[in-house]
């Protein structure tokens, strides 16, 4: 269908030239609503409400900027995190989301629409889908023409991988910033096919809400470099590369540098290296393009000998005195996130807080197939469809693929990264197919309805309409500019296309081949609706689960938070692992000691520390962090298996990354880790397995199943000495324990039968306090 | 609904009044006038007054306001007590107690009635108790000293297991061997029958005019009874009479077959705790100690040629039960306050580097009203983790306590600590959190006098520019 558009482009015939662009109007729109309404699924199944971890957090800042105004918000040092070192929000988050969701929020309101901020930010990312959509539209309609254009905004309104994370309530900032790099990339490709400055200050302000929104902004400031000096080198330069380059570099730097996250990041850190060096490069090119234009072809010979044997002298020069500046930092001037991308072996060496997050995992070959589907069988196609002809739009796409796929296989949250190229690419392709197999039929039908007719007659048509394509892609831009002449004179194209013989296949072949293509992209869009509705919707503070007996709602950790929001006082601390500090905050509004900004590794190791350390030291820690409060998130009991036990090696590297006297070997045997009778006496005392399993038999009448683990548990029954039970949530999989207060008196050392004078009740907690006395 | 909630509270606030209607009987001793209001103040500023909270929350029975307007149960072996160690009581009731005599098997012993305690300390002359009657236990008895009351326990040779597991609870250790008692062969207390010197004239008392008094003890102090032994490690617990390095612990009538579990002077004859709660015990091994027989008598020590007319029983046994029930040693701190340099209103959060002044009152309850604390080691903490200030306050001499100090360059959540713990005091421990934020985007110098050659560089460059550009643009050769 979207081919069709492209191809009715008959000659002569504006009337079908409009209808066909009101139909791919219409067809974008349709688009867009199937982008925002596909993702509408989680709150359709579950309810309105923002997921996850990270969410919380961007909505907390939200409601804090719609209160308090964009500089308070710039200035906000929040003392309710990190306890008690604080963090300075403004100073350290993204803020393109909340920035972006606060203004929707007041633009709503100024319309006298009064909805709510949640209300807002759970539908910022399906607002954000649709418009990535159009900006797929946008860059594949620069790179091959508006039928592909469509086919790929139609997959990228699907596609797997993105509705992960930009279902209705996953309020993250990637929400905002897959559009943001979408469209950077669209500004680029215009730009270096206009060659105007218009869209070039554009590409750098689209950069700059790149920047804002998030961390994977370096993506593009590395790809784009990158793309230039590829054109470079297949000499493809010209000013329009220029153009489309010089002016990224220096306003989005300059830009950059204005967000107070990056600031002097922007020129600081080797991540930016590359556009520098290639910015540089791109002068001197010009320069010598420049000097070529005005010097006899000797007299440039002669020069470019001298500027070259010179040049390398000062290059290796300023090579080594780089070198030596980088070399002489210790992280060679690479933060570890990104060093982890180069050597995907580096973080789990040196790093274990970068690898412990399972977002940073490499992905399995199952989720390639389950994030693109079907794309990953077009994207070859694509790429042969790119190369035929290579324009400096298609080598963009390829070199962004390419790239793309590497740093996927890195890391699994640059799927994400990944995804919209695999969609451009197989946009691309299948444009392509639909274009062949719809000319063969109609070459066809052509043939058997008109005998006068001939083929060469149809073959010519063919001919001219793939000329006039190539034509349109060129000519388009030059309505604006009046540069293009020039440009379109230096296209070696001209000679490749009349070469070109449109291909005819057999009629049989292409109704065949056709019903397959349509067959493939039905299974597609079958395959991500089904992930859509059943894979990636779960907002995952609520969760459900089908057995015999009906649905099962585990509502517990909104109980939970529910609790410490209603029972604690307000300026109570609560020690948690860090993946639920965001809620904590957000939900029960009280203060953590960390959370998912893992900015300081110490802190964290030291709350991993606490966690494996034996109940006493553990209490002295929290004590010393004045904590009152200790959560624990355990799924024995109903099966729910990312809880902190599986999660409890990770406390233990991290913890003993800093404090060395923790030691992983300790808690494995025989580098297994185990909770059953076989485990460590150190896992069995540490303060984790303690709070996970206190009371845990009495679920199911002393065997102590563990349904997570699949076993029975070590030690089964226990008291505890320094903490006791205050909440546990009614499938209890939050538990919250109190630190016990110092003891009032300190007990003597006489032991005596105390049979006579301990006979009753209350002396249940003196008995307790009895085995371990402590100062 | 509302209708019932403020019923329901003021139906609470009626029971928590009512005792204290029945004390007004009593004469109620002056108050520092401004004190309710800067009371109330005080506790609502202060959130995390850890130690102190405690004894706000009981101001029903034991209020600081009025420390002394107390009820105390006395319970007896034999009520002859009642006339032998009548001195003792008699100085307390002179002192304004109300003592409730009872015989310790009493069917009708209660601590406490509907959740309120119905006295404020408890003497326990029952060595040889087994059992007490009524509701009263081990777990009652410590249970009334971890709500803050205060207790006085005395021991003497047939102590009962029970007596002596409310010593251990409190960390107070009584030799095991039940027939054992403490003997001097050095410093007995010379008597007219050579004896087995079990009567020690002890005069090793700690030396603290907190706990004892200000003049000093001059008769050493007659003590017949069981010694007890404290674990070194224990900060709560006193010793305030020791035995001298002679004596030992043993059974008399029999002959030494080993050595004695207790000797020299680690044998503690008198000890006090101090709860965490301020609670304050007092544990004798001698019940003769507070007698009118050991009050009244001439005592030499032996060794000694100085024979004194009168023992030292009295005024340390007087002394230290002023210390007991809190007439002597009690701080109170209120009014914390801190506010920038030049201003008075407290700020909910300091910018770093802002100069700040940190305002406390600290007080002692003299026996009859609070007096200003006056001392020179009082400090305050500036608070993360550990102490980025730690400044010693300067007194007016009015009870009023400053410092005055820069925050540190370092953001974040920071307490004032005040964390005093000396030896006979109350221990107070103020902490109040207070948010340290980095300085606002406008807060910065706007221009460095070291940048400005950099300043010319890049407003030199742009005007370079602009010229060129015009000169570029507009010169002949181009326009030809």
């Amino acid at each position: 269908m979207a081919a069709s558009t492209d191809t009715t482009a008959a000659p002569s015939s504006t009337l079908r030239n409009a209808s066909g662009n009101i139909l791919a109007f219409f067809i974008l729109l349709l688009i867009g609503v199937l982008a925002f309404s596909i993702r509408l699924f989680s709150v359709i199944k579950y309810e309105s409400v923002i997921h996850e971890f990270d969410p919380y957090f961007n909505y907390r800042v939200t409601q804090f900027l719609t209160k308090n105004g964009v500089y308070d918000f710039w200035n906000w040092f929040d003392d309710r995190t990190w306890y008690p070192l604080g963090r300075v929000i403004g100073g350290t988050v993204y803020p393109g989301l909340t920035l972006t969701a606060a203004t929707m929020w007041k633009a709503l309101h100024f319309l006298n629409i009064p909805l709510s901020v949640e209300t807002v930010c759970v539908f910022t990312a399906p607002v954000f889908s649709a418009f990535a959509a159009w900006a797929t539209y946008l860059l594949t309609k620069e790179v091959k023409g508006v039928g592909a254009g469509l086919t790929a905004a139609v997959l990228l309104a699907m596609v797997p991988s993105y509705i992960s994370r930009s279902v209705a309530g996953s309020y993250d900032n990637e929400a905002v910033a897959i559009f943001a790099l979408i469209f950077t990339f669209y500004l680029y490709i215009k730009t270096l096919n206009t060659g105007s400055l218009f869209y070039a200050t554009l590409n750098s302000i689209s950069y700059f809400y790149m920047v804002c929104s998030w961390g994977g902004y370096t993506f593009i400031i590395n790809l784009i470099p990158m793309h230039v000096l590829l054109c470079i080198v297949t000499s493809r330069y010209s000013p329009r590369l220029y153009i489309a380059y010089a002016p990224l570099v220096v306003l989005g730097t300059l830009m950059a540098a204005l967000v107070p996250v990056v600031g002097f990041n922007a020129v600081m850190t080797s991540e930016h290296f590359a556009s520098f060096l290639v910015f540089i490069i791109i002068h001197v090119v010009a320069l010598a393009y420049y000097i070529k234009g005005i010097l006899s072809p000797k007299m440039f010979k002669v020069a470019a000998t001298l500027v070259i044997s010179v040049g390398l002298v000062v290059c290796c020069a300023v090579v080594a005195v780089l070198i030596a500046v980088v070399a002489s930092s210790p992280t060679k001037g690479w933060s570890g996130r990104s060093l982890s991308l180069l050597d995907p072996t580096y973080a789990s060496k040196y790093i274990p807080i970068i690898a412990s997050v399972s977002e940073h995992q490499p992905p399995t070959w199952p989720s390639y197939f389950m994030d693109i589907n079907v794309l990953a069988f077009l994207v070859p196609a694509g790429i042969i469809a790119c190369f035929s002809p290579l324009s400096d739009a298609s080598s963009f796409v390829i070199l962004y693929i390419v790239m793309s796929v590497y740093f996927s296989g890195v890391m699994v949250r640059l799927m994400l990264v990944f995804a919209p190229a695999a969609c451009i690419m197989s946009g691309v392709a299948l444009s392509e197919a639909f274009d062949a197999f719809t000319r063969s039929i109609k070459f066809y039908a052509f043939q058997t309805g008109d005998t006068v007719s001939a083929s060469t007659v149809s073959m010519e048509n063919n001919v001219k309409e793939i000329e006039k394509k190539e034509e349109s892609l060129k000519k388009r831009p030059s309505k604006k500019n009046k540069k293009k002449e020039k440009e379109n004179v230096e296209k070696p194209l001209k000679k490749s296309q009349t070469e070109k013989r449109p291909l005819i296949l057999p009629v049989e072949a292409s109704v065949f081949a056709l019903f397959l293509t349509v067959l493939l992209a039905a299974f597609y869009v079958v395959h991500s609706v089904w992930a859509a509705a059943e894979a990636y919707s779960a907002p995952s503070i609520v969760l459900t689960s089908h057995s015999r007996d009906g649905l099962h709602v585990f509502d517990d950790f909104r109980e939970a938070y529910a609790w410490l929001s209603h029972n604690t006082h307000v300026d109570d601390k609560v020690a948690s692992w860090w993946d639920y500090g965001y809620q904590t905050t957000a939900m029960a509004n009280r203060t953590v000691i960390v959370d998912n900004n893992t900015w300081n590794n110490t802190h964290i190791a030291t709350v991993g520390t606490a966690m494996s350390s034996p109940e006493k030291a553990a209490w002295e820690i929290f004590n010393s962090l004045d904590v009152k409060y200790v959560l624990v998130v355990f799924g024995g009991v109903v099966g729910y298996s990312s809880d902190d036990i599986n999660k409890f090696l990770w406390m233990v590297r991290i913890g003993g990354g800093v404090f060395p006297h923790i030691k992983e070997p300790d808690y494995l045997r025989d580098g297994q880790y185990r909770i059953d009778s076989q485990a460590t006496p150190t896992m069995l005392n540490s303060l984790m397995y303690k709070l996970s399993y206190y009371r845990f038999v009495e679920t199911d009448g002393g065997k102590g199943y563990d349904r997570v683990r699949g076993t029975e548990i070590g030690k089964k029954y226990f008291k505890l000495t320094h903490f006791e039970e205050v909440f546990t949530t009614h499938h209890w999989m939050v538990r919250i324990y109190k630190l016990k207060p110092q003891k009032n008196r300190i007990r003597g050392k006489t032991k005596k039968s105390r049979s006579k004078t301990s006979s009753k009740g209350p002396t249940k907690t003196r008995t307790i306090t009895k085995k371990n006395p402590w100062h | 609904m509302l209708l019932f909630a403020i019923c329901l509270r003021r139906r609470l606030t009626l029971q928590c009044s009512k005792p204290q209607q029945n004390y007004s009987v009593t004469p109620k001793p002056p108050t520092l006038e401004p004190e309710v209001e800067t009371m109330a103040n005080f506790s609502i500023a202060t959130v995390f007054i850890a130690s102190f909270s405690l004894l706000l929350s009981l101001t029903h029975s034991f209020s600081i306001e009025n420390p002394t307007d107390r009820r105390i149960l006395v319970l007896l072996d034999d009520l002859a007590l009642k006339s032998s160690h009548s001195i003792f009581f008699n100085s307390l009731q002179a002192r304004g107690f109300e003592l409730d005599f009872k015989l310790s098997d009493d069917p009708k012993i209660a601590l406490q009635r509907y959740g309120q305690h119905l006295y404020d300390g408890l003497i326990l002359f029952a060595p040889a108790t087994e059992r007490f009657g009524g509701s009263l236990d081990l777990a009652a008895i410590l249970d009334f000293v971890d709500s803050g009351k205060d207790l006085i326990v005395a021991a003497d040779e047939n102590a009962s297991d029970l007596i002596r597991s409310i010593a251990a609870e409190c960390g107070v250790d009584f030799d095991e061997d039940p027939s054992a008692v403490v003997i001097d062969h050095g410093s007995y207390a010379v008597s007219e029958t050579e004896g087995d010197h079990t009567l020690i004239a002890a005069d090793d008392f700690i030396r603290s005019d907190v706990l004892l008094g200000s003049a000093k003890i001059e008769a050493p102090v007659l003590f017949k009874g069981i010694g007890h032994s404290l674990n070194p490690s224990n900060s709560l617990v006193l010793k305030v009479l020791s035995a001298s390095p002679s004596a030992y612990s043993a059974n008399p009538k029999s002959k030494l077959s080993t050595p004695p579990s207790l000797s020299g002077s680690s044998i503690s004859l008198v000890s006090v705790v101090q709860a965490r709660n301020n609670a304050r015990v007092l544990f004798s091994g001698s019940l003769d100690l507070f007698s009118n027989k050991f009050f009244k008598s001439p005592v030499q020590k032996a060794g000694s040629s100085n024979k004194y007319a009168k023992s030292g029983n009295q005024q340390f046994v007087t002394e230290l039960s002023k210390w007991v029930f809190h007439e002597r040693g009690h701080l109170k701190a209120v009014n914390v306050k801190h506010h920038r340099v030049g201003e008075t209103d407290e700020p909910s959060i300091y910018r770093i580097n802002d100069d700040l002044e940190y305002l406390v009152e600290i007080y002692e309850w003299s026996g009859s009203n609070w007096e200003p604390y006056v001392a020179d080691d009082v400090q305050v903490q500036f608070y993360m983790m550990s102490p980025y200030v730690l400044k010693t306050m300067s007194t007016d001499k009015k009870g009023l306590y400053h410092a005055s100090f820069k925050v540190p360059d370092v953001y974040g959540v920071f307490q004032f600590k005040v964390e005093y713990q000396r030896l006979g005091y109350t221990s107070l421990s103020l902490a109040k959190q207070i948010p340290v934020r980095p300085f606002r985007h406008n807060e910065y110098e706007r221009f460095i006098p070291t940048a400005f050659p950099y300043y010319g560089a890049s407003f030199s460059t742009m005007a370079g520019f602009f010229i060129f550009s015009f000169v570029y643009l507009h010169s002949k050769v181009y326009l030809q």
